[in-house]
């Protein structure tokens, strides 16, 4: 390819910048860019799937955290930059199929073009026998059009009978479909992501959930969806069962979690049951809950120096890891002075002098707390939102650290008041998500396979008959009959087509 | 037979598979040496066929030429070998989803142990229509590497599924990722070896232009079947995450496999880009599949790591 300047006048440079857009060069630099572009998005944490990972790597790396945040490294796939390589390619894609689309319909109305002249040069196989000419280009045409070629017949001027026959234009309509296939699933992806949502919400054994905003732990919607309007429907879950694995391979491995749930909805007179699995949403109009997490929630009493009880409730925790060690905080704002624990459940105990308490399997086999408790303010008069799973302790005091089994109480020191472990209780967080454009992207990704099997697997061949004098020979008795064939896509040939129609014409002529 | 025969047979017949795998790979490799050293005998007899009803008679031709080639015999010898731990392979495999009850398909061993059988019934199949001794060494290699990786690093004991694995969609997702992986492999091999065929090293290797064909054959055979993969991995994710699509480094990783792989097809008619460069970018493409197998499983964290290692 020689390297062209660009034009100087306007409307020239436009159209040299579009041609070098809409360029398979260029389509496949993009292509580069696309995958290139995609690897920091699976290295680096991502706030869309990992806020928290992210806000760690940042802390850790005080210098290029920053850095990688102002330039988009945590969210590559909403960054500017990432976009601009998708729809660049898009457009290129839309330049470079558009104006292929016109040429594909008119070559299908197009009949296929006549023999060439010299048939021997593409390798085709060449016989004798007695004839007349127009009878065998009507059995190779029967043949042809049997086995869905399209043909034409023609003669050429000194007396040559000859069938042109092509086949494979699905190929084109294959690729076609496969390209606009794609457009149609951005589509798809944007219609999701503009009138979709997603809700995050964590739910205790016994507890329920309406689907309101409020109710919502985290809630994020599209730009045009409706958040005032959420389809109304409400949930209790009834009990949550898990199972792990006891043998020795892969010990400590979930086989089993499951809720039980009852479902109200308006219009169904009656509450319904439903068992949600993983892999088993639930399918409540046209949003789904899907069962993504469990957990512990111990339960607890905590009096404060008067010894009124200010909390008695069970208190979601976090699991920390595989074995279930979980973090959690309580925060008792009515107790005075205010009260705020720091907790560690472990549901198998264990400790050891490197790694501390922690838990040894996930199962409540061998249930204790560890509490690290504070005596002041809270803070939360500040106005400053705080997470309900994070204790700032600026301005507080730490009375001491005490290990509690069930039915235990730890009376603080200097009579700050007492919490009291109870017993526990299961949580299961649930994902609840709308997305009214994916089945667009599924019918558009199904499109897409079969367009592309068809233009990977169909080939476009052209096959030619040509029937005519033996030279040298005195015409009437015998005729020269000559098959040849190409087939467009390199690496590939008509010569099984060849031989099969050489095979069958002369089981039908002779 | 009790679970503990079943675990034994199938780790035997993965052995037995390797060790036999082994001999073919030697095999191969003497019949590359043979090859090197003389010149393949033509005989003047197969150059009087006629060109009487196409091209099927000089494909003969070439097949007769081939066939006298020195080392032939040990090539021969190890195409059967490989059918053989092929099926040992296969035993091993079925013997491995029965100890544990479900598809073999829970844990990184399993998931090698499988993708080495890919690979090798991809090859197989493949030299059921045209003659790919010489591709045999290149093939058997890789798989003796990852069923070596399969029973040191990554063995585990058989155990029931994790619930995010128990759905028919592993079935579905996992037999065509492998299928495609096992055909990317192969591709892998020739694509390599066109960018050295030029070099003259092994004289029995089919011509340059010759292995690009090839190589564009099979990756227009395991690109849709790796569209499908990622399609239904999609379709799997929205049932279980609920959402189809989350730019978890799994599905990146199969993304970036995707495009570059998408590249290389785009390359293959464009100027400029269909030879050596469009060998590179399947090599490239091979690469990103194995990050995503090996290094997303066990490096990155990942709603994917079932490594059970």
């Amino acid at each position: 390819m020689s390297a062209q300047l660009p034009p100087l006048s306007q409307r020239g440079f436009l159209r040299w910048l579009w041609r070098q857009l809409t360029s398979m060069k260029t389509a496949l630099i993009l292509l580069f860019l696309l995958a290139l572009a995609s690897i920091p998005g699976s290295i680096l944490p991502q706030r869309g799937t990992n806020p928290i990972l992210v806000e760690q790597w940042i802390t850790d790396n005080p210098t290029l955290g920053p850095i990688f945040d102002s330039v988009g490294l945590f969210d590559v796939f909403g960054s500017p930059w990432y976009s601009a390589v998708y729809i660049l390619l898009f457009i290129s894609l839309i330049g470079c199929v558009l104006p292929r689309l016109g040429l594909h319909w008119k070559a299908m109305r197009r009949p296929p073009p006549s023999a060439p002249k010299n048939l021997s040069r593409f390798g085709g196989g060449e016989f004798e026998f007695v004839g007349e000419p127009e009878v065998i280009i009507a059995r190779a045409c029967a043949i042809l059009k049997k086995e869905r070629w399209r043909t034409v017949v023609g003669h050429d001027t000194h007396g040559g009978h000859w069938v042109a026959a092509e086949k494979g234009y699905l190929r084109e309509t294959g690729n076609l479909v496969f390209h606009f296939s794609l457009i149609l699933i951005l589509v798809g992806v944007a219609i999701g992501g503009l009138f979709g949502w997603r809700g995050n919400v964590i739910v205790r054994e016994g507890e329920g959930f309406s689907n309101t905003l409020t109710q919502y732990d985290a809630w994020g919607g599209g730009r045009l969806s409706s958040a005032d309007s959420l389809p109304e429907f409400s949930f209790t879950l009834e009990s949550f069962n898990v199972e792990f694995e006891r043998g020795n391979a892969q010990s400590g491995a979930p086989r089993l979690f499951e809720a039980n749930m009852v479902v109200d909805q308006p219009g169904e007179p009656a509450s319904t049951t439903h068992l949600v699995e993983v892999n088993q949403p639930l399918v409540i109009d046209a949003a789904k809950v899907f069962l993504v997490g469990h957990g512990y929630a111990p339960k607890l009493i905590v009096r404060d120096s008067q010894g009124a009880v200010v909390l008695d409730d069970a208190v979601v925790f976090l699991p920390q890891d595989g074995n279930f060690t979980s973090t959690g905080v309580i925060k008792v704002p009515d107790a005075d002075p205010q009260l705020g624990f720091r907790g560690l459940f472990l549901p198998t105990t264990a400790v050891d002098e490197i790694r501390g308490p922690h838990s040894i399997f996930p199962a409540p086999d061998d249930i204790s707390i560890f509490f690290g408790a504070w005596v002041g303010d809270l803070g939360l008069d500040d106005g400053v939102p705080q997470s309900i799973y994070t204790l700032n302790v600026e301005g507080m005091t730490q009375l001491g650290i005490d290990p509690l089994r069930i039915g235990q109480t730890w009376n603080l020191p200097e009579g700050a008041g007492s919490i009291e472990f109870t017993g526990y209780e299961r949580w299961a967080s649930f994902q609840l998500a709308y997305d009214p454009g994916k089945e667009l992207a599924l019918i558009a990704a199904i499109l897409a396979i079969a367009g592309l099997s068809m233009s990977l697997f169909v080939q476009r061949r052209r096959i030619w008959v040509k029937v005519g004098e033996v030279p040298g020979r005195i015409s009437g008795s015998r005729v020269k009959v000559e098959v040849a064939g190409i087939a467009k896509a390199s690496g590939h040939d008509a010569t099984e087509q060849v031989d099969r129609l050489v095979e069958l014409l002369k089981g039908k002529v002779l | 037979m009790d679970s503990l025969g079943l675990a034994d047979s199938s780790n035997n017949f993965i052995y037995a598979a390797m060790v036999t795998l082994f001999i073919a790979t030697v095999l191969f490799s003497i019949s590359f040496a043979a090859g090197r050293r003389k010149e393949p005998q033509v005989q003047l007899g197969s150059a009087k066929v006629l060109v009487e009803s196409g091209g099927s008679k000089v494909h003969e031709s070439i097949n007769e030429v081939t066939r006298l080639e020195p080392g032939h015999r040990a090539a021969n010898i190890g195409m059967s070998l490989t059918w053989l731990s092929a099926a040992m392979l296969l035993v091993g495999v079925v013997l491995r989803g029965m100890w544990a009850g479900r598809v073999p398909w829970g844990n990184m061993y399993e998931f090698s142990i499988t993708s080495a059988l890919g690979i090798l019934l991809v090859f197989l199949v493949w030299s059921t229509q045209r003659d790919l001794r010489w591709l045999g060494l290149f093939v058997t290699i890789p798989t003796l590497l990852t069923l070596g990786l399969a029973v040191t690093v990554l063995y585990t004991e058989a155990a029931q599924l994790v619930p995010a694995l128990k759905s028919y969609w592993l079935v579905i997702h996992v037999f065509a990722a492998i299928i495609g992986g096992g055909a990317f492999t192969v591709g892998a091999a020739t694509a390599g070896l066109s960018l050295i065929s030029d070099k003259g090293w092994f004289k029995q290797l089919p011509s340059r232009e010759k292995l690009e064909g090839l190589t564009h054959r099979i990756i227009s055979f395991s690109f849709p079947i790796w569209t499908f993969a990622v399609v239904a991995g999609a379709i799997w994710a929205e049932n279980a995450w609920g959402r189809y699509w989350g730019w978890d480094p799994k599905e990146t990783w199969a993304f970036i496999t995707w495009v570059v792989f998408a590249a290389y097809l785009h390359a293959r008619s464009t100027a400029g880009w269909k030879h050596q460069k469009a060998s590179i970018i399947v090599l490239v493409g091979w690469l990103s599949f194995l990050i995503n197998y090996f290094g997303v499983n066990i490096f990155i964290n990942s709603l994917h790591s079932y490594a059970g290692v």
